[in-house]
């Protein structure tokens, strides 16, 4: 007996010591992701966490030049837009290929368009297309030849090209679509730097590197994406080496990461705003004082600095200083100032009603929303305001916000991350944009000023003018204050010391076509 | 025996029944939609309905039933539309590596259980009782979850002696002793609560036992002392432990859920999880199904074994 233990535990002591040690081998990137992707169907997602998979296995017709969030070609080799901005002529590059062979060419850019927005197209079933909005201001796309295709808009859209540029913008095999129908998303084939090469769930997806890739091969040989939920779990497999980049790095273990020469940090700033919906039509804040009376209330600068530990700014505005041609430069974000919202309080006559406050646990872009949650209401409550905080996981609290907040709650948390200046205020602040007409206007504010400047911003295709617009739209909705203007997030990821040529983009993509791992 | 084996399997079906009923209840009832899963933060009111019809919810609650109730009766689960393939498949292979995590760690809760119960007791009060004993409290105590972050932090990032997650390594690997190697962490976090519930009972089990007079009897023939406690006292202790560990199985796999997720172990308690915060309702039901019924096979067997102890119980 003495004798099988004492054997027993030197082979376990001798397979311990066996080299199996967490090491990713050479020319292979190791991406600790933050959940399992919905889908490699670009069409099919709206997450970021998803995205930074699926660029770098499509394309798109134009994409965003590196570091910006300005258009340039990329399937599409030029353009042509006629003078009325209704129709775009694109020229699509020749000889590329989608991984599973077939050609990529104006009938594959028509049928990815028309996927989505045709609900009569054979492959429109192959998934629910949340972004399909996107091109709702396309009548008509038409094959001129093989390698041209025109699109016939409704009316002037500027934000098209911005759009195209983004994951519904992506184009897909139509080969694959209509040999995998549904299952698309799990076989997916692109044109882009990496091939599909296995989901296994809640273990990895594989990439390997496209050899033929029309913009170069990529020094990669192939990237692993992993899943892990658990946030302390993922900084416990970045420390024990099993991965190489680690995004969404929690605020507080940045400095850790930071002071170890092991790994480098990276941060970005991005089209993101953090905000509070007030709810317009009942309530306290019917009254735009209150309103603005919150602005003051809130330490903004103590939420990003304590809590989020310097990952985020304090935002100004409804528009992020990302997009950088459209900020307002000349807006300060509301200054914290207890006595100056006890003030406008008491003008406004508010006797201290209590407020329903909806609180997500967790979310896409909610950064650490109880935490935050719980100090604006410490701060509501130090200027008077009683507020009550309703907290509900994500899935119940979008199902609660987006159908409008009207005899439910005074005010919610929010979250989004756009990729135009015109995403963000046109589903959110437009008076067309109530929930009942479909948009996510939850707290339902309505300026005939801004749904005019919102309109001409989208309609017109000068950028100066499209500038100018959108800055008398910010000084407007600032002043109006139907929101709390809170926090923009830098991104943040952690790489491996021996990771080269790594960055983050503005538009919160991966982008890992020139990344290297020698 | 055959005749209470099947009879004991056809009392499962009603309780099966009506767990289902449960299941499929509560999903209906917690707030938000598989559209909304879906859709994020995208979700209009408009898209929403659109996606619960092509998913048959917007059927009364008692159709929607009824539907899935059939077509489990022919062996279909349904499928995920989570994940995009059919759930019994994923059910059946998430399961099985769970049961390689909770069978280990019954396994070593059972082995290390009884050796602390039995040493425990025949050197009650001494040196060794009183330092099993300490480590057995730590045990029951700690909080499993806490306990994985742990062994995570000593183990994974400071001596670099096991993987901090996962069921295979992420590249290369995939054979058995890189499953050990990944197992070992997770196994042992899950086993430790069970352990030290199982260790106090055997010893209390042993205590009682070796107090009879058949031990005594036993002594005064002049036997061993080691025949006498591992042959006579050890066996009739099991008797009344063997339940004990049958539903510390239960627990077991219960505990898998938080361990699961703890280690990203591929398991059905790290999908559950994913599947109810995605609203996947056949998932989630599929899976509860599963691991409902092998709850009654455990218990199940947990009494055959007893029985084949002890005589009497099979009358």
């Amino acid at each position: 007996m003495k004798r099988t233990i004492a054997s027993a535990l030197a082979a376990l002591a001798m397979s311990l010591s066996a080299p199996v040690l967490a090491q990713t081998p050479p020319n292979v990137l190791v991406v600790g992701q933050i959940a399992e992707p919905k889908s490699l169907d670009p069409d099919a997602v709206t997450a970021v966490n998803d995205f930074r998979i699926v660029f770098n296995m499509y394309d798109g017709l134009v994409r965003y030049k590196d570091g910006t969030l300005e258009v340039e070609p990329s399937l599409a080799e030029s353009w042509d837009i006629s003078d009325d901005g209704t129709t775009y002529t694109f020229h699509l590059r020749e000889g590329v290929t989608f991984h599973d062979g077939s050609p990529f060419n104006a009938d594959a850019v028509k049928f990815n368009i028309d996927r989505m927005i045709d609900e009569d197209h054979p492959s429109h079933d192959t998934g629910p297309f949340p972004l399909a909005f996107y091109f709702s201001a396309v009548e008509e796309v038409k094959v001129v030849d093989d390698h041209t295709v025109e699109f016939q808009l409704k009316e002037p859209f500027a934000p098209f090209l911005s759009n195209l540029a983004y994951t519904p913008g992506l184009m897909v095999s139509p080969a694959a679509v209509k040999e995998h129908g549904k299952d698309f998303g799990r076989n997916p084939s692109g044109t882009g730097a990496y091939k599909f090469v296995e989901w296994q769930d809640n273990s990895r997806v594989v990439v390997e590197r496209n050899p033929d890739y029309w913009d170069g091969a990529p020094p990669l040989e192939a990237v692993i994406y992993r899943p892990i939920n658990d946030a302390n779990t993922r900084i416990a497999e970045m420390l024990s080496g099993g991965l190489d980049v680690m995004v969404e790095v929690p605020p507080d273990s940045v400095a850790q990461f930071r002071d170890d020469p092991g790994f480098t940090v990276h941060e970005q700033a991005g089209p993101h705003l953090w905000f509070l919906i007030l709810n317009l039509k009942e309530g306290p804040f019917a009254d735009q004082k209150v309103r603005q009376a919150a602005n003051y209330a809130i330490d903004k600068t103590a939420l990003v600095e304590n809590i989020l530990q310097g990952t985020a700014e304090v935002a100004a505005g409804p528009t992020p200083p990302a997009f950088a041609w459209a900020y307002n430069e000349t807006l300060e974000p509301y200054p914290y100032d207890p006595d100056k919202a006890k003030q406008l309080l008491e003008e406004a006559g508010y006797d201290s009603e209590e407020l329903t406050f909806y609180v997500t646990e967790g979310g896409s872009g909610m950064l650490d929303p109880i935490a935050m949650g719980t100090a604006i209401q410490a701060d509501l409550k130090a200027v008077g305001m009683t507020v009550n905080i309703e907290t509900y996981e994500w899935n119940t609290f979008l199902g609660k916000v987006n159908p409008g907040l009207e005899g439910k709650a005074d005010m919610a948390e929010m979250a989004w991350m756009t990729n135009s200046p015109d995403t963000l205020p046109f589903l959110a602040l437009r008076t067309e944009a109530w929930p009942e007409k479909g948009g996510f206007n939850s707290g339902y504010y309505s300026n005939e000023k801004v749904d005019e400047l919102l309109s001409d911003a989208r309609t017109s295709t000068d950028q100066d003018e499209r500038a100018k617009l959108y800055k008398e739209m910010q000084e407007i909705v600032y002043e109006d204050a139907p929101w709390v203007f809170v926090a923009n997030w830098k991104q943040n990821a952690v790489t491996r010391a021996s990771v080269e040529d790594f960055k983050l983009q503005p538009s919160f993509f991966l982008m890992l076509q020139d990344v290297a791992k020698p | 025996m055959g005749l209470y084996i099947a009879k004991r399997l056809l009392a499962a079906i009603p309780v099966l029944l009506g767990l289902s009923v449960i299941v499929f209840l509560i999903m209906a009832m917690i707030p938000g939609d598989p559209a909304t899963a879906i859709l994020g933060s995208y979700a209009t009111p408009e898209n929403v309905a659109r996606i619960n019809e092509a998913l048959g919810l917007d059927k009364p609650l008692p159709q929607q039933y009824l539907i899935w109730l059939g077509n489990l009766l022919q062996g279909d689960f349904g499928r995920s539309y989570a994940l995009n393939k059919p759930v019994l498949d994923e059910v059946l292979g998430r399961f099985s590596a769970t049961l390689i995590l909770a069978g280990t760690s019954l396994l070593l809760c059972a082995v290390f259980g009884l050796l602390a119960g039995v040493v425990t007791a025949v050197r009650q009060f001494g040196w060794t009782d009183r330092i099993v004993t300490f480590f057995v409290l730590i045990g029951i105590s700690t909080p499993s979850f806490f306990l994985g972050l742990l062994l995570i932090l000593f183990f994974a990032v400071k001596m670099r002696l096991f993987p901090a997650s996962g069921m295979f390594a992420i590249y290369g690997g995939g054979d058995l002793p890189d499953l050990i190697h990944h197992l070992v962490l997770p196994a042992v976090t899950l086993a430790v609560v069970a352990t030290g519930v199982i260790a106090r009972l055997t010893r209390t089990a042993m205590l009682e036992v070796l107090r009879q007079d058949y031990i005594r009897t036993a002594r005064a023939k002049g036997l061993s002392e080691r025949r006498v406690i591992y042959h006579h006292a050890f066996k009739a202790a099991l008797v009344s432990v063997i339940p004990v560990i049958g539903i510390q199985a239960g627990f077991v796999l219960g505990g898998a859920v938080y361990i699961e997720t703890v280690f990203q172990w591929p398991g059905i308690g790290a999908m559950l999880v994913n599947a109810i915060s995605t609203r996947d309702i056949l998932l989630v039901q599929g899976g509860v199904l599963v691991v409902a019924a092998s709850y009654v096979l455990f218990n199940l067997a947990a009494d055959v074994v007893q029985s084949l102890l002890d005589p009497r119980l099979r009358r």
